[in-house]
């Protein structure tokens, strides 16, 4: 085992050699040649009189900012000699269903190329071009003919896929009983109870101040909701990462919450980011990709006929656009199991890599952001953090195997009569609340309800609330769903998630539910 | 036990009649003997006009007031607060205040409009100030958006400065006269599209003013991106909301109709905008509601028969400054999608609980004061008698923009304080 401090060494090395020839890094070596000016820098203690500036000034705390960032990013590392795939996920099952399932989705990307005859990647003619341009901003407004593009997959066949993983090294010959899991994940995967979520999740105790309860009508805003936003502009007025993450825990007053998911995420929205967006950009305009069409008819059919999102169809064709052609995503692969089917232009130009990926979910942010390139980059950050482990097999306690487990376990142990009940009808939960999960909630709940959640997320830097929440609302309709006696029916109880509001369902799920 | 109300109406639409039939009322001929009478604008003219001599009787109601085109009618109602204000200032009232170029601090909401023909040179004086604006002519007695354009040139409308110089024998017929009103060409957008708010507003009594506003309003928005540029002026898919014209748009969206929800906005602006500019928005929408239901209630007839439900178009400006646009007395009932129909059917319940107590025969000498419960998604917006009783000094006290509280009558139904200390 990997002792401590080795541990540790390990880690520094690693942030260090990642913050290297960053912009940050240019940045303080630049503040730092400049207070060279400054009267008080004397020769003599020349590194601790520049030390003292750079925290006085505020670079530290940037500093402290992107060192906090790349802790909640990366992994810790388990052994110096573990070799990279084995750093990116342990289990070597996982890493082969995921590399079957993105081959899968390739195989499908490229036959829909043949079939219509479209390559993956092309050129877009000067004219073309010129017209994308212009229409940039009203990209909405477009009628393709899409109506020979399928989907790559829909939630439903990730699901199956999820459903057939199977451990080789353990063998369950006996029958599905009460002593083993009824569920239809079949992975034994570590996941946490309800003790223990109690006390990961201590900040949304009975005893503790909510955004999303405690700001109701009926509470004067003099017992929680005035101090909590005084809290709030100072920790923004502190520009420190960590606090905020800490206090979105208990929620985000709406005014604040831009400025405040956008210091977790160490978005600063620089003139290399604008410019880098633009570049993705002006790689939208000049090439176009098969897996636009995919995009395009994926937002028509989701966010267009959407009550709160349609007023945004326009941003998330412009960001997820851009997304698609992001190499940089590639990075957090480096974290993941999964790496990418790559498509190549095809074209005098060489080839170049552009990854393919499922469009993820944007729609929320545009309440929150309407400067273009500051919409992607937190985007992007959200994606690369937790979104992407929605899509993608593996063990990690927030990807969407554990998530799936997590939720079925909850269930079984909690509520063992509603689930048994639900099964035997040929209901699983599962099947009903996993396109909840895989989407984050996103285009079920109501928006600020969403927001609320998605603080959460941000706060505990993981995604198992996502389960916790799909285990509350069957509880909170549990009544109703014993009378159902079909999948159909069920579907239809657990339909409508508008009215719902999340934080009493978790507080009263985790922290009020007799067990 | 009390008999069933009976009730008429002319307007066949489906949110009412289930309205009137879930309450257990009958429903009768229109010349029989009737208690509630939910008519069109048409029929309000007729029962109150002096030819046919209608008495209404004290169990009688209907939802419109004699005269509710003081307020409805666009030339009217810009009248009727250019006259308000008139008398406001000569009273030396500080809500009349103006600043250093001429313009009322408080009682700016509405575009600087004129009539046509009447106006027509005072209106050309105005527009030679301002030779590239633009203009929006909107017949005086239409709805729907049907005959509305815009000019930005005065060529674009001789027609009316040839009227108005025919002789003042000749009378106009109410259908030829039109508003025409600085056009807002700098509307606030929200994923660079327009739109604009609809509010609705019940009275019960004008003397002394009660009025209540539906908490759920909503946002209509065009479907095409909009564009100042005089190239699409005549492109109503950009101009217009109306939700009768876009749903001619290419675009148009039969599942949420191109609407938000007011809470929606609320929102999206606390979240870009920031809560203080928010608050501050949504005051100032409540108080030009206010006033403008203030500036008509001398003229209105107060017949206590009468109860109405307005329709208001507001919208919003890129500084978050709120304009009316107009007010509706007959606002649609058409809904346009599934949440529309909810949303409609809710406020015509709410609507009769507040307008007809108990579902019981109503008595029109009852004091109009109906108990918190029955508000449904209503909130009291103005209370005037309450506001009185209040105390004399707190009389016309000058708003200061801010808010501060709920005072002066407003109900704390809802919790949560949004209109200022004014009155």
């Amino acid at each position: 085992m990997l002792d401590p401090d080795s541990g540790l060494s390990l880690t520094i090395a690693r942030i260090v050699r990642r913050l290297q020839g960053s912009s940050l890094h240019s940045q303080l070596e630049r503040q730092a040649r400049v207070s060279l000016h400054k009267p008080e820098i004397k020769l003599e203690s020349l590194k601790e009189d520049i030390k003292d500036f750079l925290k006085t000034s505020g670079w530290e705390k940037k500093l402290q900012n992107a060192v906090y960032s790349e802790l909640n990013v990366f992994p810790s590392p388990c052994h110096p000699a573990a070799p990279p795939e084995h750093m990116k996920e342990p289990l070597a099952y996982m890493r082969k269903a995921q590399g079957s399932w993105e081959k899968r989705i390739l195989k499908s990307l490229n036959s829909m190329c043949t079939e219509l005859s479209i390559p993956l990647a092309q050129k877009r003619p000067a004219s073309e071009q010129k017209e994308l341009l212009n229409k940039w901003n009203e990209m909405g407004t477009d009628e393709p003919d899409l109506s020979l593009f399928r989907p790559v997959y829909a939630p439903k066949d990730f699901l199956e896929v999820l459903m057939n993983l199977r451990n080789p090294n353990y063998e369950n010959g006996e029958q599905p009983s009460f002593r083993n899991h009824l569920g239809l994940i079949q992975v034994p995967l570590k996941v946490k109870d309800i003790p223990e979520l109690k006390e990961d999740f201590s900040e949304l105790g009975l005893n503790t101040g909510q955004l999303g309860i405690d700001d109701s009508a009926q509470v004067p805003p003099e017992f929680f909701e005035n101090e909590h936003v005084r809290v709030g502009q100072k920790v923004l007025a502190e520009q420190d990462s960590a606090a905020a993450q800490q206090y979105v825990r208990q929620g985000c007053p709406t005014a604040l919450r831009a400025d405040l998911w956008a210091l977790i995420l160490n978005i600063s929205n620089q003139p290399e980011d604008i410019l880098y967006y633009e570049q993705l950009k002006s790689n939208v305009i000049q090439y176009d990709l098969l897996v636009d069409s995919l995009i395009y008819k994926d937002v028509k059919l989701t966010a267009s006929n959407d009550d709160y999102y349609f007023v945004f169809e326009d941003y998330l064709y412009q960001v997820l656009l851009c997304f698609s052609r992001d190499t940089s995503v590639l990075e957090h692969f480096t974290y993941s199991s999964a790496t990418p089917p790559k498509s190549y232009i095809r074209g005098k130009l060489g080839i170049e890599e552009y990854a393919v990926f499922y469009p993820p979910n944007v729609a929320p942010l545009c309440f929150l952001y309407h400067e273009p390139s500051k919409l992607y980059q937190i985007f992007r950050e959200m994606y690369v953090r937790f979104f992407f482990r929605l899509h993608s097999i593996s063990s990690h306690p927030s990807g969407i195997v554990s998530l799936c487990l997590l939720f079925e376990t909850l269930l079984q142990t909690h509520l063992p009569q509603l689930f048994y009940h639900l099964r035997e009808i040929g209901a699983q939960p599962l099947r009903i609340s996993f396109k909840w999960m895989v989407r984050a909630f996103s285009g079920y709940l109501a928006t600020d309800q969403l927001l609320l959640l998605w603080d959460r997320i941000l706060g505990y830097n993981s995604l198992e609330i996502l389960a916790v929440l799909a285990a509350a609302v069957f509880a909170f309709r549990a009544v109703n769903l014993m009378e159902v006696t079909s999948l159909a029916a069920a579907e239809a109880v657990l339909a409508d998630l508008s009215t719902l509001k999340v934080m009493p369902l978790l507080q009263i799920f985790l922290f009020a539910t007799v067990t | 036990m009390a008999g069933k109300v009976k009730w008429v109406t002319d307007i066949e639409k489906s949110v009412l009649i289930n309205n009137f039939e879930k309450r257990g009322w009958i429903q009768v001929a229109e010349n029989e003997d009737w208690n509630f009478y939910w008519m069109s604008v048409q029929t309000i003219r007729n029962v109150f006009s002096v030819e046919t001599g209608y008495r209404l009787s004290d169990d009688q109601i209907v939802n419109h007031f004699p005269n509710h085109y003081e307020l409805t009618r666009k030339d009217l109602m810009v009248k009727n607060i250019k006259r308000y204000r008139r008398e406001l200032e000569k009273e030396g009232s500080p809500l009349a205040e103006k600043d250093e170029n001429g313009k009322y601090i408080y009682l700016d909401f509405v575009p600087v409009t004129f009539m046509l023909p009447a106006d027509y040179n005072l209106f050309v004086e105005e527009f030679r100030k301002n030779p590239s604006s633009t203009w929006i002519m909107k017949p005086c007695g239409k709805a729907q958006g049907k005959g509305i354009f815009l000019i930005n040139k005065l060529s674009q409308i001789k027609k009316w400065s040839r009227d108005s110089k025919t002789s003042s024998f000749v009378s106009q017929s109410s259908k030829e006269a039109y508003v025409i009103s600085l056009y807002i060409n700098n509307p606030l957008l929200i994923g660079g599209k327009k739109f604009d708010l609809r509010l609705y507003v019940l009275v019960s009594t004008y003397r002394p003013l009660r009025c209540y506003m539906y908490k759920l309003g909503f946002c209509r928005f065009c479907t095409v991106k909009y564009t100042p540029s005089t190239s699409e002026l005549d492109n109503m898919f950009v101009h217009l909301t109306n939700v009768a014209i876009q749903k001619h748009g290419d675009d148009y969206n039969h599942i949420h109709g191109g609407k938000w929800t007011v809470s929606n906005l609320r929102l999206y602006l606390e979240s870009t905008r920031g809560k203080e500019v928010t608050n501050k928005l949504f005051d100032e929408i409540h108080w030009i509601i206010v006033q403008s239901l203030k500036a008509v209630a001398p003229v209105m007839n107060n017949d206590k028969h009468c109860f109405e439900c307005y329709g208001y178009d507001i919208i919003i400006d890129d500084k978050l400054k709120p304009w009316l646009i107009e007010v509706n007395a007959s606002p649609s009932l058409t809904s346009s999608t599934a949440n529309d129909r909810i949303l409609k059917y809710n406020l015509i319940n709410d609507t009769l609980n507040i307008a007809v107590p108990n579902g019981e025969i109503p008595d029109c000498k009852w004091n109009k004061s109906p108990p918190k419960e029955v508000l449904g998604n209503y909130e009291v917006l103005y209370d005037e008698e309450m506001a009185q009783s209040d105390g004399p000094d707190r009389d016309l006290r000058s708003r200061s923009g801010q808010s501060t509280g709920t005072k002066g009558g407003r109900a704390r139904d809802s919790g949560k304080p949004i209109l200022t200390t004014w009155k």
